[in-house]
């Protein structure tokens, strides 16, 4: 398919260089053609790539092999139909000219231009709003270029105002001073966050309201950066893992899983079968867990707190019964490159069985409560409505892209781990409305025990870890035992497992969407770049797709159905 | 048994220090502010919700308004964008107030030693009484408050702990 596919893209750009990566074609252009290239491949019915997943951008400063320029920047594209993956990359020779903007292209070129330029600094010309995202207004420099030292903070001493983005989106939505300054029409400012109980965390919005209708939203992020990316840098690969507990830290397995997952495409390393069955398990069971607390948080928002209850105490029994397998409640960092920490204790089987009734009757309390409640409903339904192309433009993925229609899951259209031997269904929506978002969630719960019980069944008994020395700590009889032994852990320990030089994109169906990995390995034992694509970074950034229009409590109820998780967010 | 003035008084009036009794009052109804920003918030939630249940403590009242509160519970990475806001709650909860690191980041910058994250929250407010753990368990979290309760005892109502006090955003 994609060798096909490759000399096909090979063939409608011949100025370009073509190569793969994993199942990514990848296509090297000038800072001239990027912008035909970009628009034919989206707009080319051959192509169709609807979904700009992610921009990024590498300093090669330090990369032990010569590049053409010091930066280079990619766009991360799919067509979700007939999964296909390319990454367009571009040199930049000078970071202060740039390059043009894919911003009129796809919506969430917007917010992943702004990371770019925050982070290294490259220019986007064209671009709408090209200002810092995830640092503070006040930083000098940018961190993610390699002659940054990591420890250097900048304090900040006073927030932005945004009084100037809000009022260049009130513009453009068409209204304009001869309107503001009318005597008729009351404008007014509202400002929720960064500590607001109904923002979840440390977003900032900020609307302009016409009585309770929202005119006008921009958004602010960025308050829970903490620096993840340059942080990896300096860590070696297995170490890594606890720091992506930490990025979504409701389904903390799912991260280290699709983390794991991602290095071990490039090394080519097959983990055993038990241990794939392990992994479908606990994401699986993880993405229960967040949708619990997606959903009984937005029904205490919409004043349902009862459900809250029902919902939180099965996770709360949940935590228990994770910190029995993994030894911590929330931060789980129960991958390795290679396999699992640990197998199953004696009893996990039925322990899981237990839990999953329980939480299938939380559930089912829950829905009784909600399902044909009128508040619920006339709250909910035809409410923030998103159509599926908006949501594509932006970069949706998962739930909230699914709930507006498009039936993509990455489990059913590029499956891993065995999920296409699965009987599960993928919920769809068909308005695109808050109520969309929410039962689907409901719903997904249920398939995802369907694929537990699934799962559990068919689970082989064997080992859950790869023999291969390269990878893998040898086990301790030989660790003590011999000298081969000792330096084998010694070396994978303190020079962390040795990847080959390359760049590769993969991606995992998290539990709010597709969680993907962009890596450049330099051949040593610690990553030269590691990008995160959060989805709730990009479902953000098509927030106020969904609130204009709307009413102001909408908003609140709006921002706790797409889940939004300060630690993946902000990174 | 009652003495001096006390014995003229009879048995339907008590004398006691005003310290005392107002520090038991105060350690009894603690109103929590939560400033939850990452994972710790999770833990925070845990200790509210049923099975640990903060309200045996007295200290169920959350409030959203930092102006109700008089006990901070900062749960979570605080990072140089985050501080300036930080600061400014703290400021807005009246006296007296008090105030827990919830967690290694919210303590010490915990994990994140780089760039965008403050390295410990009490280079910008004072703090009472740390808590250990990335993220804490919810047992730990009542910990603290018992750990506040007992601080209260000692305490004088005419005393202003932290006139003195100078971080990096003042
Ligand atoms: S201490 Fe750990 S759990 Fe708590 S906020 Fe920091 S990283 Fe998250």
């Amino acid at each position: 398919m994609n060798r096909t596919m490759r000399e096909k893209i090979g063939a409608a750009f011949p100025d370009a260089t073509c190569s793969t990566a994993l199942d990514t074609v990848v296509v090297e252009v000038s800072p001239e053609t990027l912008h035909n290239t970009l628009a034919r491949l989206k707009n080319d019915a051959a192509f169709n790539c609807g979904l700009l997943l992610d921009v990024t951008a590498i300093d090669y400063l330090d990369h032990p092999q010569p590049q053409p320029a010091r930066f280079a920047v990619v766009y991360t594209l799919r067509n979700w139909q007939d999964n296909l993956l390319v990454q367009v990359r571009c040199p930049v020779a000078d970071p202060e000219r740039g390059i043009p903007s894919a911003c009129h292209l796809w919506g969430s070129a917007n917010w992943g231009e702004r990371e770019v330029y925050d982070q290294y600094g490259i220019s986007f010309a064209g671009h709408p709003d090209l200002r810092r995202i995830l640092n503070h207004w006040q930083f000098q420099g940018h961190p993610l270029r390699k002659d940054y030292p990591i420890g250097k903070g900048q304090i900040c001493y006073e927030t932005d105002s945004l009084e100037k983005e809000i009022r260049a989106r009130l513009v453009e939505n068409g209204i304009n001073e001869t309107t503001l300054k009318d005597i008729n029409t009351e404008i007014m400012f509202l400002n929720l966050g960064p500590s607001h109980p109904a923002t979840h965390g440390a977003i900032r919005i900020l609307t302009a309201l016409d009585g309770e209708t929202i005119l006008a939203n921009v958004n602010e992020i960025g308050y829970l950066h903490r620096g993840f990316e340059k942080t990896a840098e300096h860590r070696t690969y297995n170490q890594i893992v606890p720091l992506t507990d930490r990025l979504n830290y409701c389904s903390s397995m799912i991260n280290n899983i699709a983390y794991v997952k991602a290095i071990e495409a490039w090394l080519g390393v097959q983990i055993t079968e038990r241990a794939q069955f392990m992994r479908v398990v606990l994401t699986e069971f993880y993405r229960i867990l967040d949708h619990l607390v997606c959903i009984a948080a937005n029904l205490v928002d919409m004043g349902g707190l009862t459900n809250y209850w029902y919902l939180y105490n099965e996770k709360e029994a949940a935590y228990d019964f994770i910190s029995r397998l993994t030894g911590a409640r929330l931060t789980s960092s129960f991958t390795r490159i290679g396999g699992m920490y640990r197998d199953f204790y004696e009893g996990w089987k039925e322990d899981l069985e237990g839990h999953l009734r329980a939480i299938e009757k939380g559930i089912g309390d829950s829905l009784k409560l909600v399902e044909t409640n009128r508040i619920v409903h006339d709250r909910t339904q035809n409410v923030c409505i998103l159509p599926a192309e908006t949501a594509l433009s932006y970069g949706f993925t998962g739930p909230t892209l699914r709930a507006s229609g498009v039936p993509f899951d990455l489990r059913k259209d590029a499956p891993y781990y065995n999920y296409q031997h699965f009987d599960f269904e993928v919920p769809v929506g068909s308005t695109g409305d808050i109520y969309d978002r929410f039962m689907i969630r409901f719903e997904e719960m249920f398939q995802s025990i369907r694929i537990l019980r699934q799962a559990m069944k068919h689970i082989p008994e064997g080992p859950v870890d790869v023999a291969d020395a390269r990878v893998h700590l040898p086990p301790k009889s030989e660790v003590y035992g011999n000298i081969e032994g000792l330096a084998n852990h010694f070396k994978l320990v303190f020079e962390g497992v040795k990847v080959p030089p390359g760049e590769w994109y993969d991606s995992f169906e998290a539990a709010n969407g597709e969680l993907g990995f962009h890596v450049v390995a330099d051949g040593s034992g610690r990553p030269y770049k590691l990008k995160v694509r959060p989805p709730c970074f990009y479902i953000m950034g098509g927030f106020h797709k969904m609130v204009e229009g709307n009413m102001i409590a909408d908003a609140i109820i709006n921002l706790g159905c797409i889940n939004i998780i300060g630690g993946e967010l902000d990174r | 048994m009652a003495v001096g003035l006390e014995a003229s008084l009879g048995n339907s009036v008590i004398t006691t220090k005003l310290d005392a009794i107002i520090n038991w009052g105060r350690q009894y109804s603690l109103w929590p502010f939560i400033f939850g920003t990452a994972c710790c918030a999770i833990e925070f939630m845990s200790a509210a919700a049923s099975q640990h249940d903060i309200s045996r403590f007295g200290a169920e009242v959350v409030r959203f308004s930092p102006r109700q509160a008089d006990l901070l519970l900062v749960c979570g990475t605080i990072s140089y964008k985050q501080a300036p806001i930080l600061k400014r709650i703290y400021e807005q909860i009246p006296l007296p107030k008090w105030v827990v690191a919830m967690g290694a980041c919210a303590s010490s910058g915990g994990i994140y030693d780089n760039y965008c994250t403050v390295q410990g929250i009490d280079t910008i407010i004072p703090v009472d009484v740390y808590i250990s753990g990335c993220p804490p368990r919810p047992e730990v979290v009542l910990d603290a408050l018992i750990k506040i309760q007992q601080q209260i005892q000692g305490e004088t109502v005419l005393h202003d702990r932290h006139k003195d006090f100078k971080g990096i955003l003042d």
